[in-house]
């Protein structure tokens, strides 16, 4: 074990880059994750005939399948059908799917836990059903789900070393570069990686209980 | 549309992929809910020192991704693939357990254990004879969404060669050269266990939301 070769300034440089992908792509995927899932999520709650019965069938395909498979699948399988993706795009596909439809489940869930109350107050105080979901269950709702959705942005960091199958430059996938140069290296770079998953994970997990005892 | 002869012509394959992904996720199952129960204990115990080590433990493997565990027993400790991800699997699986059942345990309402206590029982008994028999109703269902969590993650054995399904598709595309149907088949495989295992988890839920 060569801690010292290992931890070279121009190694650090390199996982730290690797980091910045992974951050970047976790990121992008849960904007427009919560954007899809967002919309299949408020579909499904005011159980738009037909659509929502459609929207359940995929949510539960995608939710029951592994992440990888589906990674592997919109890299490698989509070709075939004359849709190319580059390794970017492709990993953001991929964990755009599989997280909307985690998402879809947190935000239609979100929206459940709000009071029936709320909703017939509005209604007979003059609102159309799009008007009491924007402005009376949406905005309390939304509340409710922070928590939740930072928990699956974790999740999402850690799924995102999953993409080093399609060799996505991100820190995983960094790391194994380095260690690939010398067998020396391999445990002191898992060490680090690990450490740097941690440190943000936990950081965020802690956001999240906070965020769960204020509104308790 | 699909071509069924790629599911025909490698069945063999196929299923011998899928028995190993049964195979390694029971595995994986019985061991984590072992390590999770004891690590649990660990977290509960009235010892401050067990706690901390508890807590640590917890807290680090759910914080990293299972690949880093998977590859920490591959090429750290040179285990084959089917070794090393049904252990990294268990590993990564038991800090997750550990959550439930300790979540589980404190919610079991405080004045139960102090009942228990004041009618002579002593701290193991009251647990055994009355804290965990009311937790295990509440840990069930979020026991089960783990078993499907570990079943999608055992695909994690193909980035190690561990004979699992997603590696076994990938020998199939590599010999048909076929990617697109031979993956549709990996799926609908997968689907067959873990869709009647989240109507499973779907309905005890319910059940435990109506007894309440």
């Amino acid at each position: 074990m060569d801690f010292a070769g290992a931890y070279s300034a121009d190694n650090l440089a390199f996982l730290l880059e690797g980091f910045w992908v992974t951050l970047k792509v976790a990121f992008i995927s849960i904007i427009l994750s919560f954007i899809i899932g967002g919309i299949i999520g408020i579909i499904r709650y005011a159980k738009v005939p037909v659509l929502s019965q459609l929207l359940a069938l995929i949510v539960e395909t995608v939710r029951n399948l592994p992440l990888l498979l589906i990674i592997f699948f919109t890299y490698f399988a989509l070709p075939e059908i004359r849709i190319k993706l580059e390794i970017i795009p492709a990993a953001i596909v991929a964990l755009t799917i599989f997280e909307s439809a985690m998402l879809s489940e947190v935000i239609r869930s979100g929206l459940k836990s709000i009071d029936k109350g709320q909703m017939e107050a509005a209604r007979s105080s003059g609102l159309s059903y799009t008007q009491a979901l924007i402005h009376i269950i949406l905005p309390q709702a939304l509340r409710r789900m922070v928590p939740p959705i930072v928990s699956q942005f974790i999740s999402l960091l850690k799924d995102t070393s999953l993409a080093v199958v399609i060799s996505l430059p991100e820190l995983t996938h960094h790391g194994q570069i380095i260690y690939g140069q010398s067998q020396k290296f391999l445990i002191p770079i898992l060490i680090l990686v690990a450490l740097m998953y941690f440190v943000v994970n936990y950081s965020l997990s802690l956001v999240a209980q906070r965020l769960e005892l204020k509104r308790t | 549309m699909l071509d069924f002869s790629i599911l025909t012509e490698n069945l063999d394959m196929y299923l011998l992929g899928f028995k190993n992904t049964i195979l390694s996720s029971l595995i994986a199952l019985v061991a984590s809910l072992i390590l999770g129960i004891l690590v649990a204990i660990m977290r509960i115990a009235p010892i401050k020192p067990l706690n901390w080590l508890g807590t640590a433990y917890v807290e680090f493997i759910r914080n990293i991704p299972l690949l880093i565990i998977t590859f920490f027993f591959f090429l750290g400790l040179k285990l084959s693939g089917l070794y090393a991800g049904t252990l990294a699997l268990t590993i990564y699986t038991s800090s997750f357990i550990a959550e439930a059942i300790r979540a589980g345990i404190l919610s079991v309402p405080k004045g139960q254990m102090e009942a228990a206590r004041s009618s002579g029982l002593s701290y193991g008994q009251a647990m055994r004879l009355v804290i965990l028999p009311q937790a295990v109703k509440i840990v069930i269902p979020p026991l089960g969404n783990q078993f499907i969590n570990l079943v999608k993650n055992s695909s994690i054995l193909a980035v190690v060669a561990g004979l699992d399904l997603m590696y076994h598709g990938d020998l199939i595309s590599s010999r048909t050269f076929v990617v697109f149907d031979v993956y549709i088949f990996v799926a609908a495989f997968y689907l067959i266990l873990t869709i009647p295992l989240s109507i499973g988890v779907g309905y005890l839920e319910k059940r435990l939301a109506k007894s309440n």
